[in-house]
């Protein structure tokens, strides 16, 4: 199938680059069906910053792989849709969707120190990616790795493009991964908690870079994070997902200013500022229930302040002026 | 780099010294060879004329002393039985052993590696667990077993292979080799394969761990990531990771092959330095023996210090390491 | 990443460690069979000399008439069935199998414990005091372990001769340093833990730390090289013989009737060798069975 020519049909203005609806992903384990994704609905506009908010466990991860189509058994999409730029994800064959990934869709992936096969040179790794998806020469891949180096601001290209991993320091070797996500000018990257793993110093650095290139090139992004701090400055909009589930969705600064559910109430109450210095830190009562056995109805139920036995049955997402939607019965409206 | 290769030679070097004075301290406790030698109704002269004639009459340090000597210049004394110089004997035996330790190791290698790659993509595939179940027989079964069944099956009942010696051979410059013939494989076959398949189990497991180890890293889902075609991820980023342990442990059993060799040669007869050696303990004939010991020593050690500079040019980070 | 990792198990009955190794051995078939088999053919060989048809060591007993008689013959004189038939010097195969298969045990089963006793006390005593004893000992155990064991039996069985006590001598001599490596392996990390801290703080003896607390925690992986190993040593012993450097010819294991079944195999007449080779098969590869489901369960570090 020819993916691009079908893009250019498929495509008008107006739609989303990406459609994600009802979403589900469960992994069938021995001691259960653990439902890792369970109803995620995404819309996503050419060039829009998306943050995905949650804990560990949350399932945000899971949706990123579940876009690219990476969940290997026991895990399997049980359900909902995924459109990208008018094709549909879920029941594409293996082959366009390997033509999609690292070409359309990109990912960057948490720990830099992993990401990188460390028995092969840099410039081969760059090198493979153009050559999965464009029959160009050798030299030619090679310039376009070296312009991908210089883009994410690495000094000395060639020097590094001769180097193995282990040569390179931690955020060295996520700017590379950042340039094989570039490399091949994809419209949509999807960045899964990519600078838990570093300094703060380079986090922020980094966190502003990816923002300028999108913003440069026009690439829409998902940022996947547990850390709501660090996607207030830099996403249009922000999904917050709890146990499966995105509770709430809006556009940054109503999330952040007029948080609607309790969890996302709770999440920023726990984020320390200035405003809140000398007084004790807000915390979420409780822990994240096992995705195993979800209490009955809202999941956040068991440990929200606000909750009623109207709670024992799951509420479904209300659209709200503005753009906004949440799941709760009882927001904070 | 070299400084670590020095480093191993005077470590390797130490080895072999501990090794010989052990190996022939042991053996100067078996049986008198004397009386192997002369007729029952020799006197008590004579054998006691032969004893000097061979150096046992002296003390035990001073034998040893004048046998390091000795064998520093390539000289193991000489067999008991023959007369031959012991170092010749064996070097002559030595390229039937090494020709069917490379084929079995090659057998070993082409077929332990896909299937291992095999069981490990998908371990709970039925073939994956009759991949591992057999594996477990190969190297389990005691070798001479299998090559026991090999020739009722193939020599026996089929009547297609030779169960015994080593066929036609053809001289490459001093060396007979029977791969260059017809009938010299159908003598090597069978051979090969006993020791080959209980290699090829082992293989099996060593590669199909290394490719359960590698499958869940992140660089292999991020390479899935960049979009590579499946073929490249398992021929580059899979092969290229699970070659280091593969290799270490090639290399590691090529020369326990060696030593295995020992039992296939007797089970098939084939003329190598394994037969030389059962021959040998079993006559008592001390110098081949401590020849053939002191001779294995020294290709261990090399074989572990090949070992460890090909893991070196393979690991990238290994590298690193030994330059710290 | 955020995969689900906090998977809790639902299971209300109460679990002990024991209950639990219990329920995971059972449920893998091919264990279970292995298990099966080595009870199986452990129970005839040790009681061969009571239910063996024959004494085929008694030369009085034999008739040699029957020699190289081929499977279900019946005897001349005494009228016994020969079901496994007769070898050169008119043994029957079956006793002789079930005389062999008591020797092979035993071999195997003396050699390993032995080995285990001594390997364990050298692995713990060097994980335990450290320094110059354990850098020796590791040396010993390295430069053994570098040397094919085959050949290091040879050497030992060229030193001490022939017999039944010196086959069981080269065997301990060839399997304790595997103990010795893996026990030490555990012990270490074991003994970095605070509780061994605490319990030297107390100043208690180091008999009562190594004993109360680094040997029960080795115990796992232990059980798996033992039994594993005792396939191995059965292996080893077996080529030793077929060899003809093993076992004393007065008490055949079964790879010395293997070897003496060798000559007539050629000529068609293969059971005096095929069916000591079968009982030798299934004792080790039982074993394995067994040992490699163990492996799974107790997970010990230093496995391959």
């Amino acid at each position: 199938m020819d993916v691009s020519s079908m893009q250019a049909t498929a495509t008008t203005r107006q739609e989303p680059l990406l459609s994600i609806k009802g979403l589900k992903t469960h992994f069938a384990t021995r001691a259960g069906v653990v439902k890792a994704v369970d109803g995620v609905d995404i819309e996503l506009g050419r060039g829009e910053i998306l943050g995905l908010v949650g804990e560990s466990g949350s399932g945000k991860s899971i949706t990123g792989f579940s876009i690219l189509g990476l969940i290997d058994p026991p895990g399997r999409i049980v359900d909902g849709s995924i459109e990208y730029d008018g094709l549909d994800l879920v029941s594409m064959g293996e082959e366009p969707r390997r033509q999609l990934r690292g070409n359309d869709i990109a990912m960057i992936f948490q720990d830099p120190s992993m990401t990188l096969n460390p028995v092969l040179r840099i410039d081969t790794q760059l090198i493979e990616t153009v050559q999965a998806h464009a029959e160009v020469s050798t030299a030619e891949a090679r310039q376009r790795a070296r312009d991908a180096l210089v883009q994410v601001g690495i000094p000395s290209p060639d020097e590094r493009l001769k180097a193995y991993p282990y040569e390179l320091s931690g955020g060295m070797r996520q700017r590379i991964a950042i340039a094989i996500a570039l490399i091949n000018k994809p419209k949509l990257i999807i960045a899964d908690e990519p600078t838990t793993a570093l300094d703060v110093s380079i986090q922020g650095q980094i966190i502003y870079e990816v923002k300028q290139l999108c913003r440069k090139t026009g690439t829409a992004l998902i940022w996947i994070t547990h850390d709501l701090a660090v996607v207030a400055g830099l996403a249009d909009r922000i999904s917050v997902m709890y146990a499966g589930r995105i509770v709430e969705t809006g556009i940054t600064a109503d999330v952040i200013e007029r948080p609607l559910h309790p969890y996302t109430q709770g999440l920023i109450d726990s984020v320390p500022s200035h405003s809140t210095r000398g007084r004790r830190l807000h915390q979420i009562k409780g822990m994240t229930p096992s995705l195993l056995n979800l209490p009955q109805g809202c999941a956040f139920r068991d440990r929200c302040e606000r909750a009623t036995p109207e709670c024992l049955v799951a509420p479904e997402p209300t659209l709200l002026p503005g753009g906004k939607s949440v799941r709760c019965w009882n927001p904070a409206l | 780099m070299p400084v670590f290769i020095i480093n191993r030679l005077f470590q390797a070097l130490g080895v072999i010294l501990v090794m010989s004075v052990l190996v022939f301290v042991g053996l100067y406790l078996i049986g008198d060879p004397t009386s192997m030698l002369v007729s029952p109704e020799a006197t008590e002269i004579e054998r006691q004329a032969l004893r000097k004639a061979l150096g046992l009459d002296q003390s035990i340090w001073v034998q040893y002393l004048t046998f390091l000597e000795n064998a520093v210049q390539g000289d193991f004394g000489r067999s008991f039985l023959t007369g031959q110089p012991a170092l010749q004997l064996i070097i002559e035996r030595m390229p039937a052993t090494v020709e069917l330790v490379i084929v079995a190791m090659t057998f070993s290698v082409l077929v332990g590696v896909p299937l291992g790659i095999l069981a490990g993509l998908r371990p709970k595939a039925p073939s994956s667990k009759a991949i591992m179940t057999g594996s477990i027989l190969g190297f389990s079964l005691p070798n001479f077993w299998i090559g026991l069944m090999l020739i009722m099956l193939f020599a026996v009942y089929l009547g297609v292979l030779p169960a015994s010696a080593r066929g036609e051979t053809v001289s490459v410059g001093p060396v007979a080799l029977s791969i260059l013939t017809v009938d010299g494989w159908q003598h090597l076959a069978l051979p090969a394969l006993t020791l080959g398949l209980a290699k090829a189990a082992l293989m099996i497991r060593v590669t199909r761990a290394a490719t359960r180890e590698v499958l869940p890293m992140d660089y292999i889902k991020f390479a899935r990531a960049k979009g590579l075609r499946p073929s490249r991820i398992l021929n580059v980023h899979l092969l290229k990771n699970i070659l280091i342990p593969i290799i270490t442990v090639a290399g590691l059993e090529f020369g326990q092959a060696i030593a295995f060799a020992v039992v296939t040669e007797s089970v098939f007869s084939w003329p190598g330095m394994g037969k030389l050696l059962i021959d040998s303990i079993i006559t008592l004939d001390r110098p081949v023996v401590v020849a053939y010991l002191i001779m294995m020593v020294f290709f261990l050690v090399i074989l572990n210090l090949v070992v460890d500079i090909l893991y070196m040019a393979i690991d990238p980070s290994a590298r690193e390491k030994v330059r710290d | 990443m955020s995969t689900p990792t906090t998977v809790l198990p639902t299971t209300t009955v109460e679990e002990t460690p024991f209950r639990r190794f219990v329920v995971q051995f059972r449920e893998n078939k091919l264990a279970m069979a292995g298990l099966i088999l080595m009870i199986l053919l452990a129970i005839p060989a040790f009681a061969a000399p009571w239910i063996a048809p024959q004494n085929p060591y008694d030369i009085g007993a034999l008739d040699i008439l029957d020699s190289q008689m081929p499977p279900g013959s019946v005897a001349e004189v005494s009228g016994i069935t020969y079901w496994l038939g007769t070898d050169s010097q008119a043994r029957d195969v079956l006793s002789a199998v079930l005389y062999g298969m008591r020797t092979s045990l035993l071999v195997a089963f003396l050699s390993v414990t032995v080995s285990l006793l001594i390997g364990s006390t050298v692995g713990l005593c060097a994980a335990y005091f450290g320094g110059w004893l354990d850098a020796l000992l590791m040396r010993i155990v390295d430069i053994q372990l570098s040397f094919p064991a085959i050949l290091v039996a040879l050497v030992m069985l060229s030193v001490l001769g022939q017999g039944l006590d010196k086959v069981i001598i080269a065997l301990i001599i060839v399997q304790w340093a595997y103990f010795a490596r893996t026990v030490r392996g555990t012990a270490l990390v074991e003994r970095n833990r605070e509780y061994i801290l605490a319990a030297r703080c107390l100043s208690l003896g180091w008999r009562r730390i190594i004993a109360r607390h680094l040997l029960p925690n080795c115990l796992p992986p232990l059980i798996v090289i033992a039994t594993i190993d005792l396939a191995n040593a059965i292996a080893l012993e077996a080529t030793l013989s077929f060899l003809g450097v093993g076992v004393p010819v007065t008490q055949p294991s079964l790879g010395m009737l293997i070897a003496n079944g060798f000559e007539f195999m050629l000529s068609g007449q293969y059971w005096i060798s095929f069916f000591p080779g079968i009982a030798l098969a299934l004792s080790i590869v039982g074993i394995n069975l067994v040992g490699d489901h163990l492996r799974d369960i107790l997970n010990p570090r230093n496995a391959l």
